[in-house]
């Protein structure tokens, strides 16, 4: 299908791409790489009157790192950047690792690290990811800015704090503490197929082998990501044995997820995916920790 | 609400200057407004890759842009790679190999090859598969596009 | 001395075309002043149009028409049936229901088109859509198939007084009574549900009619021009000889672009009467999931009766066949199932009872396979089903039941799609299913390899079918052969090519005739204006039907080549050869002339000729076969199975087929491998899948999973060849056997992989979602 008309700019700046959005607010939509917003629009799933493109706004464009160890990151890198980002893959091997399992290179190519997460696709590898990570976004309008952590970024089904005058401009992602290891896992029908279940894992080790800090954040298990603090809470203080991981993984997967049935996969088989998921990345994310 | 866009872009090396709707899709325009009817047009959601052409030399699904977003940019397209009586090395391997049955398919696999042969010279059969699974095929079963894939970093190679 | 083409794994010559973004498809047809059409379709399954309201559409700026059923007038009707059920199976109970260019009173399936626009781009036509009001009354859709004959079910056509639209019984032999003797009976419930063709190439069409000239022009997607030019001329009160009808390169067919009419030729056809412009439609994917056909839902009640050998006694089954809303297609998909529900064996005693039943859905026509992988999978799963009950070895109890190798041709006795009785003329299965287990190490990997990987903990399993497959049926197909003046050749035949490679494999055959390279042969085909006789692609059966009329035709212009060249050259014709365009006296090659010059005398432009004589080196002549070849095979795999996950892994695959004399075995294997990808897209990837609404709700190319690269293996391809005693060429077709076993295949393999949950896999398409719940009852210790 072809898209219903829209109004368009193309702002060069944030500041006028911001005047745009307290301009036209609810009518509008932010285009960034397009991957997920243009097919909705060619479907007529989206008919926003106004489209802002944020392409041409280079100064979002950057990768940097930041002085505590971390990295900063410009909402509108594009993610095959960020694949082949040498700083990335030091500070954020978990992203470094999980992102060549976007889609396809030519939709790394467009898509955004920023678009990915404003988005907020339950599904997405990158708002599991940036959240079990402890990332931080940047908000920004014409009153000012804001910085919301990824935990409560993603509110619901599609839907973030963001408000309609506002842009994500940057990702704050913080430096691996010591002793640390993530994993990441997702079950797709297809190669990079969009995931039935996924979970990715951050965990540290304090100098005794004990877990001292755990995230689980589960895809397609939800409304939104979920991030299993129950399971996590099992962990800590624990020495990560497979009875420690097994138990964490199945109070995940029973008690903190709510995935939902649809054509490719029920909700039990979704509940059964997340716990063996969980149990597998868990497993990896601890002899990472070991072994970095 | 259709007002025209400037948009001027380069095209397998040729300036065009156009003024276009800014829903018009890149596909479209390199098809119809430009002509350049080797780019094809299987799903425009983003999956089949059928539209695949090179923008400023990386792999883009140009179902998925607008003609107006290739303002100041470089597009490639199959057309081209080579010609009929002087074919690129990789379409002298996708004959050979038999890897082009109704052809649909083919000039998106071709431009998401180019680039992938670019960086990988000498793939193996996993990394190969791994780079076509964003384009798909219904005719070949993808074998002789994989065979072709070799043959054709083996003459690019050499 | 001459090379023989037949055989030879050639490159394609139109590939050069392809490969460089030249060739022309549908929607690459550009003519000044075309205009764009879009379709509304209904948003309803089952649904009494009320009322529509164009009128703000038609005062869209560049809206040039809008037209519903009403503004048809006359015109509107419904759509004449493209095969009628087979007059020669008795008592046959048949109620024709075709599609209609546009809903007139009531929706019978989602995306039933309501109207179409007609304006300056396809983006604005698009957006007159939504200007269009329409009232629709919600009714009940009809979507389960047994629920669908329950007495009490809405009634997809109001005129009937159930949703049968088809019963028919065929048996050969008694199995009442075979059933009697047996020392095993196995009853199942198998069911099979709809898939789609999947081409990459959605339909179009772009409809001129010129008003200076008269002339109506269809670019179409179609694997049929023929029929479709003589059926529009008839429809609009033309002559056959006003209208011409070409299929360009196609992106692919699989079966649906050769059903007729689709709303969407009769619209643009009419439409363009009306509007003396060009204009053009092309579907769009989600479209093609709405208004182009599908393929595959049955549900079969099947019993196998066999002795304690595992010899089969009889097959028995009662089976509803899902047609969707219509049914012009006929019976050809279930006569289809039934004529391979006994497969490649020996089995005396069958009784097949059908009914078909008209739903809310998509209408059902060929898809790749067409009914044959359904009477495949039933018979696979109930030999499997009885070979475990038994302990019989899955390969040594379909070796017990084969039709031996002495038996062709071998009758059946029931009826087919080609409305005569079933004979297959030729085969040796035992041969390929032996090739196919040596291939893949069958005996090797169920005594030493499975049992370690077991030990191992890991689940991979082993599965190994066989198949047969009717091809290369009638009626007939014709083609033109000419000698050039300059020596090279030019062929026409009726048949359309959606990528089978025919410009090559057909110029091999007509190469071995004259003596001239296939690159030296302009071949055209699927444009009526060129040839004008024949029914299409479809079938499995370019490579027989009009791969042997071109044959035919290329033997006929030898033999006038060789008779003006004998007077020519002062030699007797049994001394001439035909060997680098030209024709020479064998042993003194300066005695010679080229075709070329030969083609010119054979045309003068002054003189006298003898009476009877016909102008130049050309012949026409056509084929068609008493009745259709069987092909057959066997395919072999091995695979790995995560029982926590589902998720699978194909280790190996293997297929042996025998498709007869194949004209080109390059292409032959393309063939197989794109049946093989379809099939496994069959087996645990696609499925279309309706709510109780009649909704479908994978109508993306984002749900509805087509295998990539990824998921298809490589694919090891053997050969049998037991030539068609049938046609002069030895051939059988070969376009569907790559897909036709699969589904049974995998079924087999994925049971061998979890053998420790000992599942039972009755259903096709499968899922990881529906392994999951098959294994959900049966958790292991």
């Amino acid at each position: 299908m072809k898209p219903s008309p829209f109004k368009y700019y193309a702002p060069t700046t944030v500041e006028e791409a911001l005047a745009r959005l307290a301009e036209y607010g609810y009518d509008a939509k932010v285009l960034a790489g397009g991957q997920s917003l243009i097919p909705m629009l060619n479907f007529r799933l989206a008919q926003p009157s106004v489209l802002v493109d944020l392409n041409n706004v280079s100064e979002l464009f950057y990768i940097r790192p930041d002085e505590n160890g971390g990295l900063l990151l410009g909402a509108m890198t594009r993610q095959s950047q960020v694949e082949h980002d040498t700083l990335v893959a030091e500070r954020a091997p978990l992203v470094h690792e999980v992102i060549p399992q976007i889609a396809y290179p030519s939709i790394r190519n467009r898509g955004t690290f920023g678009g990915s997460l404003a988005h907020a696709d339950p599904s997405a590898e990158l708002v599991a990811v940036n959240m079990a990570l402890n990332g931080r976004f940047r908000l920004r309008s014409q009153a000012g800015e804001r910085w919301v952590p990824a935990d409560e970024f993603f509110v619901g089904l599609f839907t973030t704090v963001l408000e309609p005058d506002e842009l994500l401009v940057e990702v704050a992602l913080p430096a691996m503490p010591p002793r640390s290891g993530g994993a990441f896992l997702q079950i797709t029908r297809r190669h990079h197929d969009f995931c039935i279940a996924g979970v990715a894992v951050l965990v540290t080790l304090d100098g005794k082998g004990q877990c001292e800090q755990a995230r689980l954040v589960f895809l397609s298990a939800g409304d939104g990501p979920v991030d299993a603090r129950q399971a996590a809470e099992m962990l800590r203080g624990q020495t990560p044995t497979p009875e420690a991981i097994r138990a964490a993984a199945e109070k995940a997967a029973d008690d903190e997820i709510d995935p939902g049935s649809d054509i490719h996969a029920s909700a039990e088989y979704r509940r059964h995916l997340a716990q063996v998921l969980a149990r597998r990345t868990l497993t990896q994310a601890f002899e990472r920790a070991r072994g970095g | 609400m259709s007002d025209q866009f400037p948009v001027t872009v380069t095209v397998n090396g040729t300036q065009y200057e156009r003024a276009v709707e800014p829903r018009l899709l890149l596909s479209d325009f390199l098809r119809h407004d430009l002509g350049l009817t080797g780019t094809h047009v299987g799903c425009e959601h983003g999956v089949c890759g059928a539209c695949t052409v090179l923008f400023d030399g990386e792999p883009v699904r140009s179902c998925l842009m607008f003609a107006v977003q290739a303002d100041g940019h470089e597009i490639l397209t199959v057309e081209e790679l080579g010609t009929m009586d002087n074919l690129h090395p990789l379409q002298e391997a996708f004959r050979e190999a038999h890897a082009v049955q109704c052809g649909f398919c083919t000039p998106g696999f071709l431009m998401t090859l180019v680039p992938f042969l670019e960086e990988n010279p000498n793939p193996t059969e996993e990394e190969i598969r791994e780079a076509l699974s964003g384009n798909l095929c219904r005719c070949t079963g993808y074998q002789h596009i994989v065979d072709a894939v070799k043959l054709a970093a083996e003459k690019m190679g050499a | 001395m001459t090379e023989k083409y037949v055989g030879q794994r050639m490159t394609r010559t139109e590939d050069p075309r392809l490969l460089t973004g030249q060739a022309l498809f549908v929607d690459d047809v550009e003519i000044p002043g075309m205009l764009h059409a879009a379709f509304l379709r209904s948003d309803y399954a089952h649904a009494r149009l009320r009322s529509i309201d164009v009128s703000a559409a038609r005062n869209r700026p560049g809206v040039v028409a809008v037209y519903t059923a009403e503004d048809m007038e006359d015109a509107w009707k419904p759509c004449p049936p493209l095969v009628i059920p087979p007059p020669t199976v008795k008592g046959v109970l048949f109620h024709a229901r075709t599609q209609v260019p546009l809903v007139k009173d009531k929706v019978r399936l989602l995306g039933e088109p309501l109207a179409v626009v007609i304006a300056e781009s396809r983006y604005i036509a698009e957006d007159a859509l939504e200007d269009i009001v329409v009232d629709l009354e919600p009714l009940e859709a009809v979507v389960d198939l047994e629920k669908a004959l329950e007495p009490g079910a809405p009634l997809v056509h109001d005129d009937l007084d159930s949703n049968l639209a088809a019963h028919l019984i065929q048996k050969k032999g008694d199995y009442a009574a075979a059933r009697e003797k047996a020392d095993v009976v196995i009853k199942r419930r198998i069911v099979i549900d709809r898939c789609a063709a999947g081409a990459m190439e959605n339909r179009g069409i772009v409809a001129y009619w010129d008003e200076k000239s008269q002339q109506l022009t269809i670019w179409d997607t179609t694997q049929a021009p023929i029929p479709i030019r003589n059926g529009l001329a008839g429809m609009f009160g033309l002559s056959s000889h006003q209208v011409r009808v070409i299929a360009p390169f196609v992106g692919g067919g699989f079966g649906p672009k050769v059903m007729m009419f689709y709303p969407e030729e009769v619209l643009l056809t009419w439409a363009t009467l009306q509007l003396g412009r060009p204009i053009k439609w092309i579907e769009d994917r989600r479209e093609n999931f709405l208004a182009t056909t599908q393929e595959r839902g049955q549900v079969h009640d099947a019993e196998i009766a066999l002795t304690s050998d595992g010899r089969i006694l009889g097959v028995s089954h009662t089976f509803i066949h899902d047609t969707g809303a219509y049914d012009p297609y006929g019976l050809t998909i279930p006569l289809n199932t039934q004529s391979h529900a006994m497969s490649a064996y020996d089995v005396p005693n069958y009784y097949s009872e059908l009914k078909v039943a008209f739903t809310n859905k998509m209408i059902v026509t060929p898809v790749r396979g067409a009914g044959r992988p359904q009477g495949i999978f039933l018979m696979e799963r109930l030999l499997d089903v009885a070979a475990k009950e038994l302990g019989i070895d899955r390969v040594e109890i379909r070796k017990r039941n084969f039709i031996p190798p002495d038996a062709f041709p071998y009758n059946h006795e029931i009826i087919d799609q080609a409305f005569a009785a079933l004979v297959f003329d030729s085969g040796n299965y035992l041969a390929g299913l032996e090739k196919a287990a040596a291939m893949i190490g069958y005996d090797q990997f169920i005594k030493e390899e499975q049992p370690r990987l077991r030990a191992e903990g890991r689940h991979v399993g082993i599965g190994i079918v066989s198949f047969v497959e009717t091809t290369g049926v009638g009626p007939y197909e014709g083609a033109r052969i000419t000698v050039e003046t300059d020596g090279k050749i030019s062929a026409a035949t009726g048949v359309g090519t959606q990528g089978q490679g025919h410009f090559t494999s057909f110029a091999q055959v007509i190469a071995d005739q004259l003596g001239v390279s296939p690159r030296d042969i302009r071949l055209v085909t699927g444009d009526t204006s060129e040839f004008h006789w024949g029914t299409g692609t479809f079938a499995s059966r370019g490579s027989v039907v009009a791969a042997n009329a071109i044959h035919a035709a290329a033997k006929a212009v030898r033999t006038k080549i060789l008779k003006l060249a004998s007077k020519v050259l002062e030699a007797p014709e049994e001394e001439l050869e035909l060997v680098d365009n030209q024709v020479r006296v064998a042993d003194i090659p300066h005695q010679s002339i080229s075709l070329g010059e030969l083609a010119v005398m054979a045309n003068p432009l002054r003189g006298a000729v003898e009476p009877g004589t016909e102008p130049g080196l050309e012949a026409t002549a056509y084929y068609g076969p008493q009745y259709g070849a069987t092909a057959s095979g066997s395919h072999a795999m091995i695979i790995e199975v995560d029982p926590e996950t589902m998720m699978v892994e194909i280790k190996r695959y293997v297929t042996v087929e025998d498709c007869g004399t194949m004209l080109n075995p390059l292409i032959v294997e393309g063939q197989v491998h794109g049946g093989v990808a379809l099939g496994i897209g069959n087996s645990y990837y696609e499925q279309l899948i309706y709510d109780e609404n009649g909704q479908l709700l994978n109508a993306s190319l984002a749900d509805y999973l087509i295998p990539t690269a990824s998921e298809v293996p490589r694919i090891e391809v053997g050969h049998e060849e037991t030539r068609s005693p049938l046609n002069e060429l030895g051939s059988k077709g070969a376009g569907e056997a790559g897909c036709i076993p699969v589904p049974a295949l995998f079924a087999q393999a994925l049971e061998d992989a979890l053998a420790d949950y000992d599942i039972e896999i009755l259903e096709a398409p499968m899922s990881p979602n529906k392994l999951f719940a098959l294994l959900q009852g049966k958790e292991k210790e």
